[in-house]
């Protein structure tokens, strides 16, 4: 692994880096052992309705009489996994169709690459509302709806690696050898690009939290009364009065976005400079 | 009149796997009026010497020792101090012009700015400077040239104007690295016409930093040779040239198939020179080194003065021409 | 071989010459493509989803009744086989015509006359601040490189960008409303408040037109915290991309010969980084532009700011085709103007292209 970092930035050596994965590592402790450590059911409705942050309940109580803290918890559930699977499935998906596109390059390359530009000119967000509405109002339709807006960025990225290197001579070399095409693009490209794409999707895991609550905030996405983070901020607007109800689960997604956003900051500082910068771009 | 004198100049860097002294114990003196060559491999420390007298050191690169410039001493000097000198009394050109000039701003922009900034004259006596500049330097049409654009004009002709831009407020000192490096055969040759004019109608002392035999030849009075951050040999050009005493400036010019040495680069010797922080001990020079002996390995090595101007780093001195015993000068 | 007719051959020069009038037609060509393409796009991927606009936009009684579900469609010719809508709609399309909308069941092009200024309104403001500040944080923090400052900039920034909008906005509203009281509150006037006679649809600037300026200071109170809110994302991206321009150009060998001229490093900033800085800002600027859209979903949802964000989410969820296209479209074309002012600027900043071009 430390030779695939070009210098000796290494991770360990920012702190922040640290303090995101001491971060994750927290949300994802959570949501594996939250009936262990949520003090009360996150469903149940047993005890007074908006109380404030006490010693009982750390977080407070909702509008059903729920702990919050408890909810909290259990929010890093829904949270982690579905984005991380969001961010996956947009990896793979824009990956192919940008190797696709630049590996076939001509008419091919050119449609595709026109189909991308009329993703990154369409809003994003108007689309995901849209499909997440029609399949109907679910956390994984939510998924689903992401999905389809956010390859276009995965796409370019590795059209523009296969493009670069169709012009590295290791490539030439394979073809004259007699490498049949699709050996060629698996297992000489392979290896250069899952790096970039590593680094792009853990710089897009945050987005992807980001972008997945707030489809439930607008409830288009998880739905009551599963205890999520984006929801449980929207319950909180509807009674801005009583700050605990949208406090904590947006402070929630804040520190997951950011230790995400850490972590894959500092992954694309490792990185050597020519794909940093063609992540950057 | 000695104009530089630098007394065991080291310079440290800060790299990825902790501070590296790109320069260790160099001391060399430049008077006024004279051309002194700088000559080595990639790494030998040529281009952070001339950085640390312009006080343009890379992020976090420290210089230690003295460096006298004119009755002032430099180490140790704010950036503020620097700023003061930099541009007015001591200048310097790079080595590739097409990246060295601003691509956005006219020539008279660049050619003026810091004239007005340290001399404080107006926009008009700027621009006669200007012109006046670019006709000693010899560009065609000067009129035209300062309203134009760096990517105008051809590499040869950007470097005349970086010549030009380096003296306009008539420093004392100049230095050019690898001012030819990037640029053809043909335009080499005018180049270096012009920098010897100008050392003549100025009284301009001159650093000329480069690996090319060639450009030395033709152009300095004196030469440093380097390697791994240290002075292997100096002396008259003449002298060095023909008459090499050290073992790496002996391998380097008798590796050329004309020892006349005229516009021919120089030929590495077996093996590499070393990278930054992985210095041998001892003589750097020693594994490349077919004279090297036991006492080679550690130790700083001998300093042989021969004839006043002249004197090389070896406690081996293994082309020693005179009678007495090889520890003459000891 | 027949022989080519004046007009094609004059258009065809066009296309293959240099110079500014052929690169504006090729951009607003290029640009009416682009637009076909997305309503291709954005009607196939309606169609293709199973969901029903009827059933989304009639209650559920009026639902139940065949007779009514009938007389919808019919009125908005869904009961017309797909290519046949498309076609229909290409063709209102072409005419300028944006079709009914199914949710509020009025012209979409009065809709969107309705909303779009609100969204602007706030927008502008955003962009200006986040634009500004951007350039202005992200080069102290280049210059300063790995000093306090630059410690500080880098986490605020990245904190910007970290931050949900829409939890922002209520923390905001919460802070500066409900505790301060600084903030007026929901919407974009007073209750009962008279707007200002309509000519852009953006209240502030129709009050000042007006001479109004009671009206110009109460609807600016209003669209300030929305604005901020907006703002906070693109300020973190542009704040993070200038640092990373400016400490590239930093190492530029341009730079190098500024300083060696012992120029000040306040000058060597102003005249020698902030040329090519802004070049690539402006270029990022362009783009952030549609995250605004994004943002403005959420923030226009907390503050009840009737702009296209909220009409968009009322499209959206009502399957309402042409309001989606219909916003769709004012995105497309800010974004594609927004990539030709870019160019344009680009054009002014860099004397290099320019004469690269004659």
């Amino acid at each position: 692994m430390a030779s695939r970092f070009g210098n000796s930035n290494s991770i360990w050596r920012q702190p922040l880096a640290v303090v995101g994965i001491v971060i994750i590592s927290f949300w994802v402790f959570a949501a594996i052992f939250a009936p262990l450590i949520s003090p009360y059911d996150p469903l149940a409705q047993d005890s007074d309705k908006f109380l404030t942050p006490g010693s009982l309940h750390w977080m407070g109580t909702d509008e059903l009489n729920r702990d919050i803290f408890s909810r909290v918890i259990y929010g890093a559930r829904i949270s982690l996994p579905y984005s991380i699977l969001l961010v996956v499935l947009s990896a793979l998906l824009g990956s192919i169709i940008g190797g696709i596109s630049g590996y076939f390059g001509g008419r091919i390359d050119a449609i595709i690459m026109r189909l991308t530009d009329m993703f990154f000119a369409f809003p994003a967000i108007v689309l995901a509302m849209a499909v997440a509405a029609a399949l109907g109002p679910e956390i994984r339709n939510a998924v689903i709806a992401i999905t389809i807006v956010s390859w276009p960025v995965y796409a370019r990225l590795v059209r523009g690696l296969i493009l670069n290197a169709k012009q590295n001579d290791y490539v030439t070399a394979s073809s004259l050898l007699g490498s049949s095409s699709l050996r060629t693009l698996v297992v000489d490209l392979r290896p250069n690009l899952a790096g970039p794409v590593f680094v792009l999707a853990s710089l897009e895991v945050g987005n992807a939290l980001l972008l997945l609550s707030g489809l439930s905030f607008l409830g288009l996405g998880a739905q009551p009364p599963a205890a999520e983070w984006g929801s449980m901020v929207s319950m909180g607007a509807v009674n801005f009065d009583r700050w605990w109800v949208g406090l904590f689960p947006g402070l929630a997604i804040l520190s997951a976005v950011l230790a995400f956003n850490f972590i894959g900051d500092a992954l694309r500082d490792a990185l050597d400079p020519r794909t940093a910068k063609a992540l950057r771009d | 009149m000695t104009l530089l004198s630098v007394r065991n100049l080291t310079v440290t860097l800060m790299t990825g796997s902790g501070p590296a002294d790109a320069v260790r114990n160099l001391s060399f003196d430049i008077e006024r009026g004279q051309i002194l060559g700088i000559a080595g491999e990639s790494g030998s420390g040529k281009t952070m010497t001339a950085l640390s007298v312009m006080g343009l050191l890379p992020y976090k690169g420290k210089a230690s020792g003295s460096i006298n410039f004119d009755g002032q001493e430099l180490v140790g000097f704010k950036p503020r101090d620097f700023r003061r000198i930099r541009g007015k009394d001591v200048a310097m050109i790079f080595q590739d012009p097409m990246t060295s000039l601003h691509p956005m701003l006219t020539i008279e922009t660049q050619l003026t700015e810091h004239l007005r900034h340290h001399r404080k004259v107006s926009k008009s006596e700027a621009r006669a400077r200007a012109l006046e500049l670019l006709d000693t330097v010899k560009i065609p049409d000067p009129k035209t040239a300062l309203k134009a654009h760096p990517s105008q004009f051809s590499g040869g002709m950007r470097q005349r104007i970086a010549i030009a831009m380096a003296l306009a407020c008539q420093p004392k000192l100049l230095i050019a690295d690898e001012p030819t490096t990037a640029l053809d055969v043909t335009v080499q040759a005018g180049i270096l016409k012009l920098l010897d004019e100008l050392r003549k109608s100025q009284n301009l002392s001159v650093i000329v930093i480069t690996h090319d035999l060639g450009v030395l030849s033709a152009l300095t009075d004196r030469i440093m040779i380097m390697y791994a951050g240290a002075e292997v040999e100096s002396g008259l050009t003449s002298q060095v040239l023909t008459r090499p005493r050290h073992p790496y400036t002996r391998g380097l010019i008798d590796a050329l198939p004309d020892s006349g040495a005229d516009g021919k680069r120089l030929i590495a010797i077996d093996g590499m020179p070393p990278e930054l922080g992985k210095f041998p001990s001892g003589c750097a020079f020693h594994p490349r080194c077919s004279f090297a002996r036991s006492e080679c390995k550690t130790g700083v090595p001998n300093k042989v003065d021969i004839d006043g101007s002249r004197r090389i780093f070896c406690s081996v001195d293994p082309f020693d021409t005179s009678d007495s015993p090889a520890e003459a000068g000891r | 071989m027949k022989p080519v007719p004046a007009k094609v051959s004059v258009f065809r020069k066009i296309l293959r010459g240099t110079g500014f009038f052929p690169f504006i037609v090729k951009r607003v060509l290029t640009s009416i493509l682009l637009i076909f393409g997305m309503t291709f796009i954005a009607f196939s991927i309606t169609q293709l989803v199973p969901g029903d606009p009827v059933a989304a936009n009639l209650g559920q009684s009026a639902y139940s009744d065949p007779e009514i579900v009938a007389a919808f469609e019919k009125e908005f010719g869904l009961d017309q086989p797909v290519p046949v809508q498309y076609l229909r709609y290409i063709q209102k399309l072409s005419q300028g015509n944006l079709g009914i909308s199914l949710s509020s069941k009025r012209p979409v092009n009065e809709d969107l006359k309705e909303y779009f200024p609100a969204t602007l309104e706030i927008a502008l403001i955003a962009v200006v601040i986040a634009m500004f500040l951007g350039l202005v944080l992200g080069t102290l923090s280049a210059v300063t490189r790995d000093r306090l400052p630059d410690q500080i900039i880098r986490v605020v920034s990245l904190t910007g960008v970290s931050m949900p909008t829409f939890w922002t906005a209520l923390v905001f509203f919460y802070v500066f409303f409900f505790l301060l009281g600084w903030s007026p509150g929901t919407g974009r006037l007073d209750p009962g408040a008279e707007p200002p006679p309509q000519v852009t649809g953006m209240f502030t600037i129709d009050a000042l037109i007006n001479g109004d300026f009671a009206t110009f200071r109460q609807a600016f109170s209003y669209l300030l915290l929305p604005a901020i809110v907006l703002a906070i994302y693109a300020l973190g991206v542009l704040t993070r991309f200038t640092r990373a321009s400016v400490l590239e150009i930093l190492g530029n060998d341009y730079v190098r010969t500024a300083r060696a001229k012992g120029l000040p490093e306040f000058t060597v900033i102003r005249r020698h980084v902030l040329r090519p800085a802004l070049l690539a800002i402006i270029t990022v600027a362009g783009v952030s532009f549609a995250s605004l859209m994004a943002g403005s979903v959420l923030v226009e949802n907390v503050f009840s700011w009737p702009g296209l964000g909220q009409y968009a989410y009322r499209a959206a969820v009502g399957l309402d085709l042409p309001g989606i296209m219909g916003v769709s479209m004012v995105v497309a074309t800010v974004y594609i103007t927004m990539n030709l002012i870019v160019d344009i600027l680009y054009r002014v900043i860099d004397p290099q292209l320019r004469k690269a071009e004659q």
